[in-house]
């Protein structure tokens, strides 16, 4: 259906006929082949709506895999490293799941639609791992990313458009939960989840039924400041809110060339998502053995004091010695911190040694290097009461 | 955190762990500190030395607390930021060393502004300079590229001024190390200016803020634009020398390190000072309202605590003024516990209010025809005076001791970004008025003049929006007589005192007694009467805590 590459280098997304003309800044960006917008008129604008206000964000070009069958639990199971029998129909995951050697190939969300049925859904291509995965298990997997579309809607006022949109019904949704809605005749999965660690949803629907189903939320949310956000904007929520990003924060373990460059789960802090008593998955023997030692790196959250962001610095330990690199970094509006995501090597990922950020400003063409004292402290940065609040508020 | 000793502290309360109870002679308790007033500079001075470790009790006569950073409800359903409405000068070290997100606070950004024409046209300002400068270009191509010397001009001046927000002013007249050193780098910062700004500086600091703009400018509607800034909240027209300064007090503040930006506090102003007191509470420290301070207790030269309307007493090693230093002195002290000459400046200090303010309930967005319906700058401050000629006539009736016919107005509707203040689809407008005299020329203000003054505001907005009289639900206004009365502003001044150039720096509130401390040993002033002013800025109590801090430490 779609011209060849060298025709169209990029995709549109579903979304394309609406996001195009609200993209007045012609700042657009590349998401895995596709044409995502990357701010529609100024970052700042926009990030402060999904603290503030609520947003759309086209979430379309996530893959998206459906496994079916009667082995799918178990074929999860071997797949990831959390134990999927724990998560009940309507329920939805945060998973990783790793190679051989215990390295984390990707992060996603699993979505349990039955006792048969899952969807994982990711930043990157996992169809040739997750078939070959699948030898030997009863199972279907497909890749279904074209056919869904997928609409994050996010920020404190998200149950308010929700709410003007009729769906009452989700007030029930706590957390990770999901379930069946249909908005105006439009079938939609709603999961309350989302990449802002705020109160916000992810809605999902076939892709031919997205541009209506924007519409929709985009009348209901008039009175709510509803708009439409880049990824600029909520890679700035998404580094408040802690998350780390595969191939910005560490690299997916099929891509590194070095192999030192592969990360576990338990360096990247997502020790609590490795389910040792479950029975076998990928990676266990791996994992175990790493279990026993100190990890040899760790990805921690840092408070960089001033207000300059530690973009791309090196952290160190007295006046010569790397202790580590940081991997986001921003000045957060919220927090009203200078926050930062880095990997420390051991042994300094303890917190119990004095660390330095090392910080290159340019100011009016010339550079100044800033040595700024930092901490570690918990993630996630910003972490506010009604990011859980069941029901919602309504701002 | 260590605590804090004072060096004098009895040893018998020396050794008593933090936590219990420590009572002075006769069985009361004595506290570390008073502070009277929970407005927010009361509070950052309080959360401070709460912080510190010190023993912290605030008192506030209203029933509420925030002082003139307050958030009432008075129609249901609606949130108004009563007095001030937008933050921009509150100092981001202090938002971050007391946590104050932590408790709740958010400051939103808005984009720029605009100004409406008689002839029902509009000047608009944004963000993005291209987008300014094309702006101003449709009403004069010279002046578009006038604004980026404006802009650079006035940058520079902020630069100079932003590190001494947060420090002591040093006093000239004195040889102390501290002192001597602080005038040196004073001189030195500004020899850094450059040859330009440095004479730059000495006409921003003096100039009438109409000559300051004529240097740029040709088009009225652009000055007007500007100006108003140089006018809010003074007692000053913009053609009266040192209003140039007033402009750049408004610049110089940021949001997020957007050096000149405002925002709205989320959920009314009332969050500063709900953060600062939630901050406050949690280092330990107490709040008494509905406690008015009648006077202070002065003991042989030393403030001992301080008597209650109701005649209670509450015993304090140090009290903390965050009152204006005329009430402070002239109507809380004993003046036989003052020196004459001390008394004589405060009697003097020029506190003269010129504004009021109308908080209006709205059951929609008013229209505004001259403005097109999706333009963004809708959400920022809305205008009405479109030259300089009309302020100044504004201003001319205010000395006539009149409310302006022809009010300059900064209208906002925080309701278009911070959903927290009114219902959906319902609007807060909150109307700051300049000017309005604390003395009227025909006898004192009566609740019917006061409407009647509200009404010629409504009546002025009215002719820009013909929809706005058949929205409003509700009105709140307030004159310089409310301010004083309800919020306890001299004379209704919101700057607790005016930003001339003779009660800046190293002579605010009095020369010789800028340094947060007052001729009574242990009581200090931590409000907006002292450097480096209004503004919701924070600074004068954080800057007053750090000095009490020294004395309590006994380091100075």
């Amino acid at each position: 259906m779609t011209a060849a590459p060298y025709k169209q280098p990029l995709l549109e997304t579903p979304l394309h006929a609406r996001t195009a003309p609200l993209c007045l800044t012609g700042d657009w960006a590349h998401w895995a082949g596709y044409l995502t917008v990357n701010s529609y008129r100024t970052v700042e604008q926009e990030y402060f709506a999904i603290r503030n206000a609520a947003t759309l964000f086209d979430l379309s070009p996530m893959r998206k895999y459906r496994i079916a069958g009667p082995d799918a639990e178990r074929y999860l199971n071997r797949l990831l490293t959390r134990d999927v029998g724990k998560l009940k129909p309507g329920r939805v995951g945060y998973a990783v799941w790793c190679d051989d050697q215990g390295k984390v190939l990707d992060d996603g969300t699993v979505f349990r639609f039955g006792p048969e049925e899952f969807h994982v859904y990711s930043q990157e291509r996992h169809l040739n791992w997750f078939l070959d995965s699948a030898l030997g298990f009863d199972v279907t997997v497909t890749d279904v990313s074209e056919d869904i579309a997928a609409i994050a809607l996010q920020g404190p006022q998200s149950f308010s458009v929700l709410q003007a949109l009729g769906l009452t019904g989700c007030a029930a949704l706590k957390p990770f939960d999901m379930a069946e809605f249909t908005i105006d005749g439009l079938a939609v999965t709603l999961s309350r989840t989302g990449f802002t660690g705020d109160l916000g949803y992810e809605i999902w629907t076939e892709s031919t039924h997205a541009v209506a189903l924007w519409d929709r939320l985009m009348a209901a949310g008039a009175d709510h400041g509803i708009l439409a956000v880049g990824s600029a904007a909520l890679d700035l929520a998404r580094i408040e809110a802690g998350f780390p990003v595969a191939n910005v924060d560490f690299i997916a373990a099929e891509q590194a060339l070095r192999a030192t460059r592969r990360r576990s789960p338990l360096e990247l802090g997502l020790g609590w998502m490795v389910d040792f008593e479950k029975g076998h998955f990928n990676g266990r023997r791996a994992l175990l053995a790493e279990r026993g030692r100190a990890a040899g790196y760790r990805l921690v959250g840092l408070d960089v004091a001033g207000n300059k962001p530690a973009r791309d610095a090196l952290i160190y330990h007295g006046r010569d010695t790397v202790a580590g690199f940081v991997t986001s970094a921003m000045w957060s509006p919220t927090c009203k911190r200078n926050i930062a995501l880095a990997t420390l090597k051991r042994p300094f990922e303890t917190g119990n040694q004095a660390l330095w950020a090392e910080i290159y400003v340019k100011k009016e063409g010339k550079w100044e290097k800033v040595v700024a004292p930092c901490r570690i402290v918990e993630r996630p940065f910003f972490n506010p009461p009604r990011r859980r609040a069941t029901p919602p508020l309504a701002y | 955190m260590a605590m804090v000793r004072e060096p004098n502290s009895n040893s018998r309360n020396a050794r008593v762990p933090r936590g219990v109870r420590v009572k002075g002679r006769g069985g009361v308790k004595t506290y570390d500190i008073i502070v009277i007033g929970a407005g927010h500079n009361g509070l950052t001075a309080a959360a401070y030395l709460a912080r510190a470790g010190l023993d912290v009790v605030v008192l506030e006569r209203n029933p509420y607390i925030g002082g003139a950073t307050v958030s009432r409800e008075l129609h249901p359903g609606f949130t108004y930021s009563n007095c001030s409405y937008v933050s921009s000068l509150m100092r981001p070290e202090i938002m971050r060393e007391l946590e104050l997100s932590k408790y709740g606070l958010q400051i939103i950004p808005y984009e720029g502004g605009v100004t409406m024409t008689r002839d029902g046209g509009y000047l608009a300002s944004y963000n993005d300079h291209d987008m300014n400068r094309r702006e101003i270009a449709r009403h004069s191509a010279r002046d578009a590229e006038a604004y980026d010397r404006f802009a650079i001009e006035t940058a520079r001046q902020c630069r100079f001024i932003k590190p001494y927000l947060m420090q002591t002013p040093p006093d000239p007249a004195s040889f102390k190390w501290r002192d001597l050193k602080g005038m040196m780098d004073l001189g030195r910062a500004f020899y850094d200016l450059g040859e330009e700004a440095m004479y730059d500086t000495l006409r921003f600091w003096t100039m009438s803020c109409t000559d300051f703009l004529d240097q740029y400018f040709e088009t009225e509607v652009v000055k007007a634009h500007k100006a108003g800034s140089s006018i809010i909240g003074t007692a000053l027209g913009p053609s009266s020398p040192g209003s140039a300064y007033v402009l750049l007090h408004h610049y110089m503040g940021e949001v997020d390190g957007n050096i000149g930006a405002w925002g709205f506090a989320r959920g009314g102003m009332g969050a500063i000072s709900s953060a600062l007191a939630q901050a406050f509470q949690a280092a330990g420290g107490e709040i008494r309202t509905d406690a008015g301070v009648a006077q202070v207790m002065v003991k042989g030269g030393k403030a001992v605590g301080v008597a209650l309307e109701d005649g209670t007493e509450v015993r304090g090693r140090r009290v903390v003024s965050n009152m204006d230093v005329k009430r402070t002195f002239l109507k809380t002290v004993d003046p036989k516990d003052l020196p004459e000459d001390f008394l004589r400046q405060v009697r003097n200090f020029k506190i003269r209010g010129s504004s009021g303010k109308l908080n209006i309930a709205l059951d929609g967005l008013p229209d505004f025809p001259s403005i097109p319906k999706d333009c963004p700058a809708r959400q920022g401050d809305l205008h009405i005076t479109d030259s300089i000629e009309t302020m100044e006539r504004a201003y001319d009736d205010w000395k006539d001791g009149m409310w302006s016919r022809e009010p300059y107005l900064d209208m906002m509707i925080p309701t278009q970004l911070d959903p927290t203040m009114a219902p959906p689809g319902k609007h807060y407008m909150s109307v700051f008025v300049q000017y309005v005299p604390p003395k009227l020329a025909d006898g004192p203000w009566t609740p019917e003049k006061r409407d009647a003054f509200g009404q010629t505001v409504i009546d002025a907005i009215a002719e820009y929006s013909p929809n706005f009289k058949d929205l409003i639900l509700h009105v709140e206004v307030r004159t310089p007589k409310e301010l004083e009365d309800e919020v306890g502003l001299t004379e209704g001044n919101i700057f607790q005192g005016e930003l001339t150039l003779d009660q800046l720096m190293f002579n605010r509130p009095i020369p010789g007694y800028a340094q947060y401390r007052s001729p009574i040993r242990g009581l200090y002033m931590c409000g907006s009467s002292c450097h480096p002013g209004g503004g919701v800025m924070g600074a004068p109590g954080a800057n007053a805590a750090r000095e009490i801090l020294l004395d309590v430490g006994g380091w100075r």
